[in-house]
Formats: C-alpha cells, sequence, structure tokens
C-alpha cells in the first residue's frame, strides 16, 4: 500500500496526462493516452509568412493571453487592421506573475491582497519554460523579454514520502546515486557470474561492467558501498576541508530494500522528462514579462475588462457584443471582417455564438482541469541558509506533492517567495479548490512544515490560487482524452465561417504555453490563405 | 378543502424549515476531506461528497458563481426535479464541467445527488439509487 500510495505522488505530466484520460474515460484510454502528443520537438519554424494581406482586412481577436497576443501580433504585422477584447484588466491571460498589492478575486468573490515584498512574485500558471518549446522562447527574444535559468532538477532538493525513512526527507542526489549504485551492483553481480552470457559477447561484458563501476559509483570490485566512488555521487558524511581540517568522510548508502519500499525513486523520471530537462527557463522578473512584452507592442489595440457575451457571423463579417466590467452600461459591440477567437472552451461553450454544429459539439467536449497553487513569503530564505537547496524543486506525497524554491535572488538576505503547494487533476485538487484561500494557505503551511520546520516561524504571507476558480477560465486547461480527440479535434481546428479558434486546448501540447503560441500561428497562416483565397 | 391545503402548505413549510436552516448550519461546519493521492475520492456522505468535489466550482450553499463564464446555482434549481439528469451531469461531464466517472463510485454519485436535491432550498424527495448511476454510465 505504502509504495502503491507513492505512486501517485510526485506524478509526472505524462501520468497526469494518462489520469486526465483515465478520469474523462476508460482504463483501456491510458496505454493510448502516454503516447500522445508528449514527444518530438515543437514545429516551429518561426514567425509566419502573411504576405499580401488584403488592404484594410479587419481582424478582431478574442482573449489577450498568449495566443490572442501572438495572433493580434503577428497579424498587425502582415498589414492587417487588428483590435483586441480581453475580459481581465491586464494582458497575459494564463501568463501571470502575483505581486505586492496586486489582488486576486475569486469567483465567489473572496478577494487576497498579495503581501509579497518589493521585487518578489509568484507564478499561479506557467512557471517554467523548457528548452525545446522554440516558439516561447522566440518570441521572447524577439521582445526583449529576459531569461534566466530555472532550476528545476536541484540534486540537493528533497523526495520525502510520510511512509518511507520515518518521515524524514531525502536528498535527491542520494536517491539517484542509490538507485543506480544497487542496479548497476546487481547487473554486475549478474555479469560477473556468467549469467548475462546468452545476451551479451565477452568483450561486451568487460565494458558493461567498467561502464556500471562508472555510472554506479561502484568500488574496485564492483560493489555499491561505502566508499570514495559512491560518496563521490551521493555525497559525504564529512567534505574534505583546508589545512587541518581533514580528509572526506563517503557516506553510507540506503539499503536497495529500503530504497525499493519507499516508492521515493518514482519521483526521479519526472526531471528527465523531455519537457523537464535541464536547462529550463523563466523570464527574469515574472512569467508575465511575455504577455506584458507582447502587450507593449500592441500599444492600444487591447480593450481590457470586456466580457463577450455573443459572437455573430455571416457571410460578410463578425459582430461581437461585449459589456465593460468597469462602466457596466449597455452592451457594445465590435465589427470586424474576420475573427481568431482564443476564449477558453469552458467559457466559449457558454457564450452564444454562430457556429457549424460540428464546432459547437466541439467546443462542447472541451472540460477544464484543476489546479491549486499556494505562494508563500518567508521572512528569510531558510532553505538556502539553512539547507543549501538553491532553486528546484522538492516532492512529496503529502497533499502539497510539490516545494519548489525561487531560482532568482540566490544568497539575497531579506525575504523569499516559493511555490508551497501545486495540485492538479487528482481528487485533492478538487478539495483545495473547494478551500477558501486562507484555509488553502494554512494547509500548505501544516503540511510544508513536515519538510521544513522553519515553516511556522518564518511564514509572512501567502497567496493561494485555485484555476476553477478564475473568472477568465474556469479552469487551468482544456482536458482532451483519445476519444474526443478523435471526434472533435480535428474539427475545433476547422475555419468556422469567418472564425477560427486558437489556445492551448486547440493544440496536442496541452497546458502550455508553446501549444498557445503553435496553435496561434497555425490558425492565422490557415486564416491568412482563406483571406487571401476570399478576396482574390 | 381549503382547511386542508392550508395546514398542508403550513405543514411542508414548518418541515422543510427546520432541517434546512440545520443543514445550511452544518454546511458551513463541514470542510473539504483530503484523502489518498490518486483520482478516487474519499469521502461518503452527500455533505462531505458536495464539499469536496463540488464547491471548488459550484459554491458554498450551491450559490453559483459569474465571470467571463459561470458555474450555475445549484440553489433553488428546477433542472435537479428529474434526479436522472444531475445523475447524468456528474458521471459525463457538461461543457466545461469534467465527468466524474472515473473519480466516483456509484453509491458516491447517488449520495451527492440526493444531498444537492435536498438541499439548498430543493426539496425532491424520490432518491436515487446506485441502479440509476449505473444506468448513467451506460448511456455514454
Ligand atoms: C470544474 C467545475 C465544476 C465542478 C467541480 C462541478 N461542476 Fe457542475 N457544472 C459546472 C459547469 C461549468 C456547469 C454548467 C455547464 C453548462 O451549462 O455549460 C455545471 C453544471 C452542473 C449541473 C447542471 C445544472 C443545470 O441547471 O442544468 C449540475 C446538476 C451540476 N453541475 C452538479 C454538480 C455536482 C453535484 C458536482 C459535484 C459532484 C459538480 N457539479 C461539480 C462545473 C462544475
Amino acid at each position: 500500500m505504502g509504495s502503491e500510495t507513492q505512486h501517485e505522488s510526485g506524478m509526472s505530466r505524462r501520468d497526469l496526462l494518462a489520469m486526465v484520460g483515465m478520469a474523462a474515460g476508460s482504463a483501456a484510454m491510458y496505454q493510448a493516452m502516454t503516447s500522445l502528443g508528449l514527444a518530438g520537438e515543437s514545429t516551429y519554424r518561426g514567425s509566419p509568412n502573411l504576405s499580401g494581406a488584403p488592404k484594410g482586412t479587419s481582424v478582431l481577436i478574442l482573449g489577450a493571453g498568449l495566443a490572442g497576443l501572438t495572433a493580434a501580433y503577428e497579424l498587425r504585422k502582415a498589414g492587417y487592421k487588428v483590435s483586441i477584447l480581453e475580459y481581465n484588466e491586464r494582458p497575459g491571460g494564463r501568463n501571470w506573475s502575483i505581486r505586492g498589492g496586486d489582488k486576486i478575486t475569486e469567483l465567489g468573490g473572496e478577494t487576497q491582497t498579495c503581501g509579497f515584498a518589493k521585487g518578489h512574485y509568484f507564478n499561479p500558471g506557467p512557471w517554467r519554460i523548457p528548452y525545446n518549446h522554440h516558439a516561447v522562447i522566440d518570441y521572447c527574444r524577439q521582445l526583449s523579454v529576459a531569461l534566466e535559468p530555472f532550476a528545476c532538477l536541484n540534486h540537493n532538493a528533497y523526495f520525502h514520502s510520510t511512509n518511507a525513512f520515518g518521515g524524514k526527507p531525502q536528498r535527491i542526489r542520494e536517491i539517484d546515486a542509490d538507485l543506480r549504485g544497487h542496479v548497476s551492483d546487481l547487473l554486475s553481480k549478474s555479469a560477473q557470474q556468467d549469467k548475462l552470457d546468452e545476451s551479451i559477447s565477452k568483450e561486451d561484458k568487460e565494458v558493461l561492467l567498467a561502464a556500471l563501476k562508472n555510472w554506479g559509483g561502484l568500488d574496485n570490485e564492483n560493489r555499491y558501498t561505502k566508499s570514495a566512488a559512491a560518496a563521490s555521487l551521493r555525497g559525504y558524511d564529512r567534505y574534505p576541508g583546508g589545512g587541518l581540517a581533514g580528509p572526506s568522510a563517503p557516506s553510507e548508502p540506503m539499503k536497495l530494500q529500503d530504497l525499493l519500499k519507499s516508492g521515493l525513486w518514482r519521483n526521479l523520471n519526472n526531471f528527465f522528462q523531455f519537457e523537464h530537462q535541464n536547462t529550463m527557463l523563466q523570464p527574469v522578473g515574472g512569467m508575465d514579462m511575455i504577455g506584458k512584452g507582447f502587450a507593449k507592442q500592441l500599444n492600444g489595440l487591447i480593450r481590457y475588462n470586456a466580457k463577450v457575451t455573443e459572437i455573430k457571423q455571416d457571410e460578410r463579417g463578425v459582430t461581437v457584443t461585449y459589456v465593460d466590467q468597469k462602466a457596466k452600461g449597455t452592451p457594445k459591440q465590435v465589427k470586424a471582417d474576420w475573427c481568431v477567437c482564443t476564449i477558453p472552451a469552458s467559457i466559449l461553450s457558454q457564450i452564444p455564438t454562430t457556429v457549424s454544429p460540428k464546432m459547437k459539439a466541439a467546443i462542447d467536449a472541451v472540460p477544464y482541469v484543476t489546479s491549486v497553487k499556494v505562494g508563500l513569503q518567508f521572512k528569510r530564505r531558510f532553505w538556502e541558509e539553512d539547507e543549501m537547496i538553491y532553486g528546484g524543486i522538492s516532492s512529496t506525497n503529502l497533499p502539497i506533492n510539490t516545494i519548489s524554491y525561487p531560482s532568482d535572488n540566490f544568497g539575497s538576505k531579506g525575504p523569499g517567495v516559493l511555490l508551497g503547494a501545486y495540485q492538479i487533476v487528482q481528487a485533492n485538487s478538487f478539495a483545495l479548490a473547494s478551500m477558501s484561500a486562507p484555509e488553502r494557505i494554512a494547509f500548505a503551511l501544516e503540511n510544508g512544515s513536515k519538510i521544513h520546520p522553519q515553516y511556522k516561524k518564518e511564514f509572512d504571507n501567502g497567496v493561494a490560487v485555485s484555476w476553477h476558480r478564475m473568472p477568465f477560465t474556469l479552469g487551468c486547461g482544456g482536458m482532451w482524452n483519445p476519444s474526443t480527440r478523435k471526434e472533435h479535434y480535428s474539427n475545433i481546428c476547422q475555419i468556422d465561417g469567418r472564425m477560427v479558434l486558437a489556445g492551448e486546448h486547440v493544440s496536442y501540447v496541452n497546458w502550455w504555453q508553446e501549444g498557445a503560441i503553435l496553435s496561434a500561428l497555425d490558425a492565422i497562416t490557415r486564416l491568412h490563405e482563406r483571406i487571401v483565397k476570399t478576396k482574390a | 378543502m381549503i382547511h386542508v391545503s392550508f395546514s398542508r402548505r403550513a405543514l411542508a413549510i414548518g418541515l422543510l424549515a427546520l432541517p434546512l436552516s440545520l443543514s445550511a448550519a452544518l454546511a458551513q461546519d463541514v470542510k473539504p476531506t483530503i484523502g489518498p493521492p490518486g483520482l478516487a475520492f474519499a469521502p461518503k456522505t452527500g455533505a462531505d461528497l458536495y464539499v469536496t468535489v463540488c464547491q471548488g466550482c459550484h459554491m458554498p450553499g450551491g450559490k453559483g458563481a459569474v465571470g467571463a463564464g459561470m458555474y450555475p446555482a445549484l440553489n433553488n434549481n428546477k433542472n435537479l426535479e428529474a434526479g436522472a439528469y444531475p445523475v447524468h451531469v456528474i458521471v459525463n461531464g457538461l461543457r466545461g464541467m469534467p465527468p466524474f466517472r472515473a473519480m466516483l463510485n456509484d453509491d458516491q454519485v447517488a449520495a451527492v445527488v440526493n444531498y444537492v436535491r435536498t438541499n439548498f432550498g430543493n426539496s425532491y424527495s424520490d432518491a436515487v439509487t446506485g441502479d440509476d448511476v449505473k444506468l448513467a454510465r451506460s448511456a455514454n
């Protein structure tokens, strides 16, 4: 039971996507899901070539998230007359950072005012950029958004389970080294006892033994023991000192049985997955620098606080009705020749819209995933000062799942903000989403203090975001499974009359910013072709 | 006749008023249940299930909420009259609302439906059963 429980924690995105498939349908989807959409490099091939835009043609873009902003930026460059309607009073959508003084109002009316110190922030949505997400990175380049490393794998952060090692957090490097070491030891033994002779030649066997010795940190007999070789990977009881402080003392590896039973090894591969490999990146100063960078280029073209209430189209154009959320009053209308709609399907499904029955069915087929994140500011950076953890992620089977330490301002004396809980998809994410914000923060503190006892003394203030309660999305991302993909995905991508949809939900790169941008580029490239053809 | 209908109404109001205010007070105290990791929800009673599974969207007391999109209010909701409808919605999802077929078992779906249909100003006393849930599962 212990290891089974552990299996569910520290889950990778791939595991979670598989779970979504299961949540949405039968267990048989598990296999299919794991082979969906996650492999391969980004299809990004640079900015699209949209030459020959007919003079004076207007395109209305709904939503100023990364999909809408990308569409607007490229279409305007191509010569189209673009304008954007956005529900929030800021650009970016889910590309969002929270700073001191910001007010966050969730559905239901609960409002938090963030109390973070100046210079600190928390990304409630996307928080790290894979090196293989070429589109996001290239737009950062174009928009002069400075990037810095996001420490994802930190060998000195923790894997933790309440069911293992008496609840004592283990350093990731120890789990990593001991798994490699013990596996190498066992395999070496088999080879040395000639048990692999059917699968390997004599010469290869010698090389294999050398490789295992090297990779596993084995001693001269190819055994994984308390040795200099093992210590060079898993760390020391005493690190070598200067002067009279003395030589190193190796540390004692954990027992194979304890390691296996702990299940902590299950957390490892999360860091080696394609999207989580080093080097991951983050915009300097907050993820929202990307949305803000786009918005600066589109100065004056974005109408904020606009709640879309109806989307109508005919052969001649598109008419969108919206209500100004600040001024309220009578609904207003905007007309355009064409429309790129990036409103999340969760919300679009509720807006009266002129589209084909197939498109309507597709929009209605994408429910939205839960996600709750808690950002905590502490008075001092005890994870750095006391525990030598500089950025990176600790994983636990506690219902906070994740603690992620800030990747900036290392060594600074003041406070620090960390991600204190990240629950997504699973049952407990709904439970957290159902709590009030102060309850979620208390929950993150209570649980996190089992890993970092300093929590309670050093806590300063926090914010909690439940994506199901975000008025502008009703969830953190679109939820496809193999059968809805098959039935509806190609339909949701079609140009429907004078409208095309874009966003992470219209991609195979779900829940990533890359998906939003790639979707927008694909949509506007096809829309442009259609427009040119229609005018010709 | 008039006398009878009067007293029946009075009786109905009297009977309803007490449990309603009681259950509203109780619902305030019920907190979301944190369970083991995984997809399956742990709670068994209707109140615990509502607060853990549904409240994040439909809000405490089934008030619903409105932003760019909305969560429909479940309080005083006439659409709950036919028990099969909420059963179907919970099992198979509805637009933005995810399906819970893999996260709730038959008894849990029935319990939360019966809870919602007899609370928050709703008083549909014909309880749904696990068999109704099985039917909804096979419908999709
Ligand atoms: C992710 C948020 C979310 C959660 C969690 C959720 N719902 Fe819903 N629910 C919705 C949305 C959105 C709709 C409206 C869909 C539409 O009409 O477009 C809805 C609709 C409904 C309806 C139909 C209402 C009507 O008037 O037709 C019922 C009944 C319902 N939900 C019950 C529940 C119950 C009971 C639970 C808990 C087991 C639950 N929901 C959990 C989002 C949610």
